[in-house]
């Protein structure tokens, strides 16, 4: 979709800067296991609350220092970012493809399938989503699989809604017209036709839904309604950290900066990709 | 008259609205699995016991049954009885309600103070590095959300410069002179400012945490907004009649371009009193947000149920409000 100028044009920085931070993220996430300086659930009692490596006190080999119970701060870090990724990934591909596919659906179709649709969108508005997130989870229980469905049955009316417009501002334009009149089927339009101009558009929001995914599993794990406490992840480590934050900041600050950084990036990527693909803008 | 009938159909889809939360709440509670029951008994217990208990709690009934007899009492003010708590649901929510309400009111306070500061400076200072620094503060503050910004409080105003009280509602002690549970309003009528004091120490980081999105978002629209009218003939005309450009702004501009920032703030202020289940947690103040998370980790059907349902109301109620106001603002639908 970017044409030839546009490409010559110079990168934004906060592409390149989020697109940066997210690929050692995803990088990290894929090999954890081999770049960890420590195992990151060894416990080592007597190496307990070492600070990082510039202050007084630290272990070389513990860069970023340990927690509590003499785990290794960056090992924890590095392994939290799978599951990060895991469901960033998954439930922000998911909510995508679904909510898409109905806002799609609704905005080409009209008729009683966008009543019924859109209907069903606000309704979902309706519904503060924190509550509806707590009430989900007391529902479907605890676990990874939890968060993700959460995520898919409270989002796809952020996609649906979008998506929906495009498709209706799309159907109305005169090379779908021509379409019709090239005698091609209404789902070989809409899907030859009308999705590719849709693309960016839900690229766009992809983006902005990893980051709020990431955020949700971070908030769940905080409050302990996660996957299992053994796996390290970033939400688990800062709630570990808030406890003990006035022995050792560090157990804190560095899984909260990596989730802040993360979060960032999704939706400045997010939000760089929108204003790219804007042909107003172009 | 039009804006009268507009406000009674409001009102009775609002009604409608509640209804449907709370039989949506009602059947989702139902479908938990794991018995609540079973996890209320010691070890041992017999299944005779648990039929005993199911009884009492009324669980051994059809869903359409217990549906209308906790209707029929919800409508009577009863809520049922806490599992993990045993003790009335109605009681304990509106025992924590204040605490929550006092929080999110305190935070918009914040919103609005910021957003506005930003805004007017931003259109102030348009076209200069100020107002390309704060689309940069505005930006950041969009993109993060409020638990975000607590933990970086918490470090900050807790630990670098531990100026704030990082956990709890009041300093516990033992001679609290409050009547009420809406401590801070309290302590303000009494002029008992020494509490007052305390009371906004341990409220300040939480209240400002959930006010920084928003603060953001005011800040983007209403300057957005200034920004247009200042381009309108009647802001030209105050211009030429030798009006200072802040006399123009805040006298002129701003005063029509502050209605799409209202629906904006009713809006999410609704997401800034959800925001206060997470908040509230991490920062172990006493509200209703943290009662709510207690109650999903024990599996508390009855409790879950009442405090969804009096955010449901609070939400609806505020969206009403909303709504009313603009219709009493707008001169478009007055006149009408």
């Amino acid at each position: 979709m970017v044409s030839g100028s546009a490409s010559r044009r110079r990168l934004p920085p906060r592409l390149w800067l989020s697109g940066l931070w997210l690929g050692l993220v995803i990088f990290a996430a894929a090999l954890a296991p081999w770049i960890s300086p420590h195992d990151p659930l060894n416990q080592d009692l007597f190496a307990g609350r070492l600070p990082p490596l510039w202050m007084e006190g630290s272990q070389p080999s513990y860069w970023l220092g340990t927690d509590n119970l003499g785990r290794d701060v960056l090992s924890r870090i590095l392994h939290g970012s799978r599951i990060a990724i895991a469901v960033a990934f998954v439930a922000g591909i998911c909510t995508c493809l679904i909510g898409t596919a109905l806002g799609m659906a609704a905005g080409y179709f009209g008729g009683w399938t966008d009543r019924v649709i859109s209907r069903l969108v606000e309704i979902w508005m309706a519904f503060p989503p924190v509550l509806f997130c707590i009430l989900l989870i007391a529902v479907l229980g605890t676990g990874l699989v939890a968060i993700i469905v959460a995520i898919i049955v409270i989002d796809w009316t952020r996609f649906c809604r979008v998506v929906r417009a495009e498709a209706l501002n799309q159907s109305r334009m005169d090379y779908v017209e021509s379409a019709r009149v090239a005698g091609y089927s209404r789902y070989r339009t809409l899907l030859a036709e009308i999705f590719p101009n849709i693309l960016p558009t839900a690229t766009a929001l992809l983006s902005l839904e990893m980051g709020i995914a990431v955020i949700v599993e971070a908030i769940l794990s905080f409050v302990n309604l996660s996957i299992s406490t053994d796996a390290p992840t970033w939400g688990g480590m800062i709630a570990e950290g808030r406890i003990s934050i006035h022995q050792a900041w560090w157990v804190l600050a560095f899984p909260l900066v990596a989730l802040f950084l993360t979060v960032l990036s999704f939706s400045q990527f997010g939000e760089g990709l929108k204003d790219r693909f804007d042909p107003v803008l172009r | 008259m039009r804006v009268l009938q507009a406000a009674t159909a409001r009102f009775v889809s609002t009604i409608i609205a509640i209804f449907g939360i709370a039989i949506v709440v009602f059947v989702a509670v139902r479908i938990v699995p794991g018995n609540p029951i079973a996890m209320m008994l010691p070890p041992g217990a017999t299944s005779g016991d648990i039929d005993r208990l199911e009884a009492l709690y009324g669980l051994d009934k059809s869903i359409l049954e217990q549906f209308a007899i906790w209707l029929g009492n919800a409508l009577q003010g009863d809520l049922g009885t806490s599992i993990s708590l045993r003790r009335d649901v109605l009681g304990l929510v509106l025992g924590r309600l204040p605490a929550t309400l006092e929080l999110s009111i305190l935070a918009l306070v914040f919103a609005l103070a910021l957003g506005f500061a930003l805004a007017l400076a931003g259109a102030r200072y348009r076209g200069t590095p100020a107002e390309a620094g704060i689309d940069v503060v505005n930006g950041v503050g969009l993109s993060v959300p409020d638990f975000l910004w607590g933990l970086f409080l918490i470090l900050l105003f807790g630990v670098i410069w531990p100026v704030f009280h990082i956990s709890g509602r009041i300093t516990p002690q033992s001679d609290l002179p409050f009547a009420t549970q809406f401590f801070l309003a309290e302590s303000l009528v009494r002029l008992r400012f020494d509490l007052a004091a305390d009371l906004l120490a341990h409220m300040f980081m939480p209240a400002l945490a959930l006010s920084l999105p928003l603060a953001a978002m005011i800040g983007r629209l209403l300057k957005q907004s200034i920004k247009e009218t200042l381009h309108l003939d009647y802001v030209e005309t105050a211009r030429t009649r030798g009006y200072s450009e802040n006399a123009v702004i805040f006298s002129e501009a701003l005063r029509n371009a502050l209605l799409p920032t209202l629906t904006l703030i009713g809006v999410q202020f609704t997401f800034l009193i959800g925001g206060t289940v997470i908040i509230e947690r991490l920062f172990s103040y006493e509200g209703l947000g943290n009662m709510a998370i207690d109650a999903v980790i024990n599996r508390d059907l009855p409790l879950i149920q009442g405090i969804v349902l009096v955010f449901a109301v609070i939400v609806t109620a505020v969206n009403l409000a909303v709504d009313l106001t603009y219709a009493l603002l707008n001169p478009r639908l007055r006149r009408g």
